[in-house]
């Protein structure tokens, strides 16, 4: 045997042992992805297609009909696409001045503890400090403190304010941390630079820093945004149920008039308008950002 | 000088996302919270410890040494089990859940694990034609004695004949009224849909719940609270879409918003308005003199029960009326037994929300499975939520 095919045959095997230690490395995620994230979507998939059984539940079939019948659901879907926006961009608003104190302007000692003040909140359950919130907005809470200075009868609880409030503080953390992640790595020169060549500061904050933090900004709003897309605990806790998303009419199909396939189509369809949104946004932030790649979460 | 964006993260977005969703889905043990969540289903909390396991000579012959038992939050004196575990060696899992749809569909999936189940009893004929419910064996329940039953609670149970279940306690659906805020007396639904238009606006709710919202908003006309009827549906429809903007909340955990006074009048069960009245004597209980709803809850037993010798003994046990007597006086809900009435303490007996006067109970009717499982009551439902 000559030299070279050893070397040949041992670097084959080299390859053979990469790609064997390649699919072992990639085979526990790429598995529990497909049980967990591709099955239940095929099985409902076929749900969608078929037809509810007398008693609820589902019936094999194949039709088209939930499908047909999603303007059923025409506001709830209005509702939700007017509440993911809305709530993202009220979130931005308050996490960006937080991010941008946390990245440029607080102290390097500070930085840290400033960070992990923003994110032990999560260590709670959304549903604890939600609940929280509704004897804070409740008649016992700040409604109560404001009757002493003669305000009466003031109702906190149960109006959008209050949902407002909620989604704001409940993913907030969300906004900050990527903004805050990608002003951080801001170059300073950059604003030197920009100074320098005559620019106010509004224009350089324009110009130069809102515009590199663009990435961070798109991927905190379309995080937000896709959490709320699928949102139903606020708006039921803080504003009364009164205002009907399609998380709740999810819920309520499934857990309570049992419509299983119509659930699954509507299901599906608010999947198909998320994956829309996040290639919308994707595109949006890499053209505003001078074609830079973005990766979203 | 490459620096990576994570070295200054006390935590990674990704775990940070892990974190999140894990959070999300914890639960806190409210039976409306489990609904609203649909938690139960997915996680079937357990509200006890398996304890430790009883020694095999302890254990009763062919019992086991464990069962499990779906049921309501809240619903049982948990000292039940413990004596019951001292008694027969068989240790009780308790898994409590938000709604009877929920429990219906881990059923109908099989496999549950329950060897005993709390269903209301509109859902009993649907698990009898489904066939996922055991004609239950009269001889293994020697404690239970129909003669003692009030039968306008054991009918629901009992098909052609064949007895499916037996009554647990029963109750009634009417509405919690704060007398302080709303001074005017109410005794009719008529007057809740009115008043919630005028001196309750804003302060007002209903269930999150075809059956009794739909049906309470039957009763303003008088129809039946089970209408399947279009014409019917339609002017009850037009009622809650006028009532929708003034509501205070379409929910059915309305106990803290009325012990904070946010609310003043809501759509209420039994247990709640009784717990109301009890910490706040100004909120009053009252049955619409039209009618509403009745309903009982029932003990059955899965046909695929893993124990069902232990789900047997633990029925028996429970129809002992010195044990369901603690549970009556536990939970508070209105007993079905003669024989427990007459173990309860007179202020019980006597308290009008729990054992209402009879004339009141005359028109209320048991909600339907038809009711429940209409697609066409399902659908105005969420017209009236997305209203």
């Amino acid at each position: 045997m000559s030299a070279g095919t050893g070397a040949a045959f041992s670097m084959r095997s080299n390859v053979l042992r990469h790609n064997l230690l390649t699919a072992l490395l990639l085979g526990p995620a790429t598995a529990w992805l497909v049980v967990f994230l591709v099955l239940p979507f095929v099985a409902i998939a076929v749900f969608s297609v078929g037809e509810r059984a007398p008693e609820g539940g589902y019936q094999a079939a194949f039709t088209l009909a939930q499908y047909a019948n999603l303007p059923a659901r025409a506001t709830a879907f209005w509702n939700t696409m007017v509440l993911a926006p809305a709530g993202a961009l009220a979130c931005l608003l308050v996490a960006y001045p937080v991010a941008y104190y946390l990245a440029l302007r607080a102290p390097e000692r500070w930085r840290l503890i400033l960070l992990a003040l923003v994110v032990i909140p999560f260590w709670t359950s959304l549903l604890m400090r939600t609940y929280a919130w509704m004897y804070v907005l409740g008649g016992r809470g700040i409604p109560a403190l404001l009757a002493y200075v003669g305000l009466e009868d003031v109702r906190l609880i149960n109006t959008p304010g209050a949902v407002l409030l909620g989604i704001v503080y409940g993913y907030l953390p969300l906004m900050i941390l990527p903004i805050y992640v990608s002003l951080e790595r801001l170059d300073r020169r950059l604003l030197e630079a920009s100074a320098d060549l005559g620019a106010t500061p509004i224009s350089t904050f324009l110009g130069v820093t809102l515009r590199l933090s663009l990435p961070g900004v798109m991927t905190g709003f379309s995080l937000v945004m896709i959490l709320l897309l699928g949102e139903y605990l606020i708006p039921t806790l803080l504003g009364g149920g009164k205002v009907f998303f399609i998380g709740n009419a999810l819920v309520d199909l499934f857990l309570q008039s049992r419509n299983w396939p119509f659930g699954s189509a509507i299901a599906i369809t608010l999947v198909a308008v998320s994956v829309v949104v996040l290639l919308a946004a994707n595109r949006i932030s890499t053209r505003l950002s001078g074609a830079r790649r973005v990766d979203l979460i | 000088m490459s620096k990576s964006y994570r070295d200054g993260l006390p935590i990674s977005p990704e775990k940070f996302i892990d974190q999140l969703m894990r959070l999300k889905r914890g639960s806190i043990g409210r039976r409306e919270f489990l609904g609203l969540t649909g938690l139960g289903i997915a996680t079937a909390v357990m509200a006890r410890e398996l304890g430790i396991m009883p020694s095999p000579a302890f254990a009763q012959e062919g019992l086991g040494d464990r069962m499990s038992i779906a049921t309501w939050p809240n619903y049982h004196d948990p000292a039940t089990f413990e004596n019951f575990k001292a008694e027969t060696g068989v240790a009780v899992e308790v898994n409590v859940f938000g709604s009877n749809e929920e429990m219906l569909a881990k059923l109908q999936a099989g496999a549950s694990g329950w060897s005993l189940f709390v269903p209301t009893n509109y859902t009993i004929s649907t698990y009898k034609k489904l066939g996922i419910i055991e004609a239950l064996d009269m001889a293994k329940l020697a404690n239970y004695d129909g003669s003692q039953e009030d039968p306008r609670f054991t009918g629901e149970g009992t098909i052609d004949g064949v007895t499916y279940a037996v009554p647990k306690n029963w109750g009634t659906t009417g509405f919690a009224v704060n007398t302080k805020k709303l001074t005017k007396p109410m005794t009719s639904w008529k007057e809740f849909w009115d008043t919630a238009m005028a001196e309750g606006d804003g302060r007002t709710m209903v269930h999150d719940y075809q059956l009794t919202t739909i049906g309470n908003a039957l009763k303003y006309f008088g129809f039946s609270f089970n209408s399947l009827k279009p014409d019917e549906l339609a002017k009850a429809e037009e009622l809650l879409l006028k009532v929708k903007p003034h509501l205070f909340a379409v929910s059915s955990d309305y106990q803290p918003s009325m012990r904070a006074g946010d609310a003043w009048m809501t759509m209420c069960w039994t247990n709640d308005g009784a717990q109301l009245h009890r910490d706040i004597p100004e909120i009053a209980y009252v049955l619409g003199k039209e009618g509403g709803e009745i309903w009982t809850d029932f003990y059955a037993i899965p046909k695929d029960a893993p124990n069902k010798p232990a789900g047997y003994a633990l029925l028996n046990y429970l129809m002992n009326p010195k044990v369901a007597v603690k549970e009556h006086l536990a939970n508070g809900a209105p007993s079905t037994d003669a024989r427990v009435n007459a173990l309860l303490p007179k202020e019980v007996l006597d308290n009008p929300i729990l054992y209402p006067a009879a004339d009141l109970l005359k028109p209320l009717e048991f909600g339907a499975a038809a009711t429940l499982t209409d697609p066409g009551r399902a659908e105005l439902m969420a017209r009236f939520k997305s209203a």
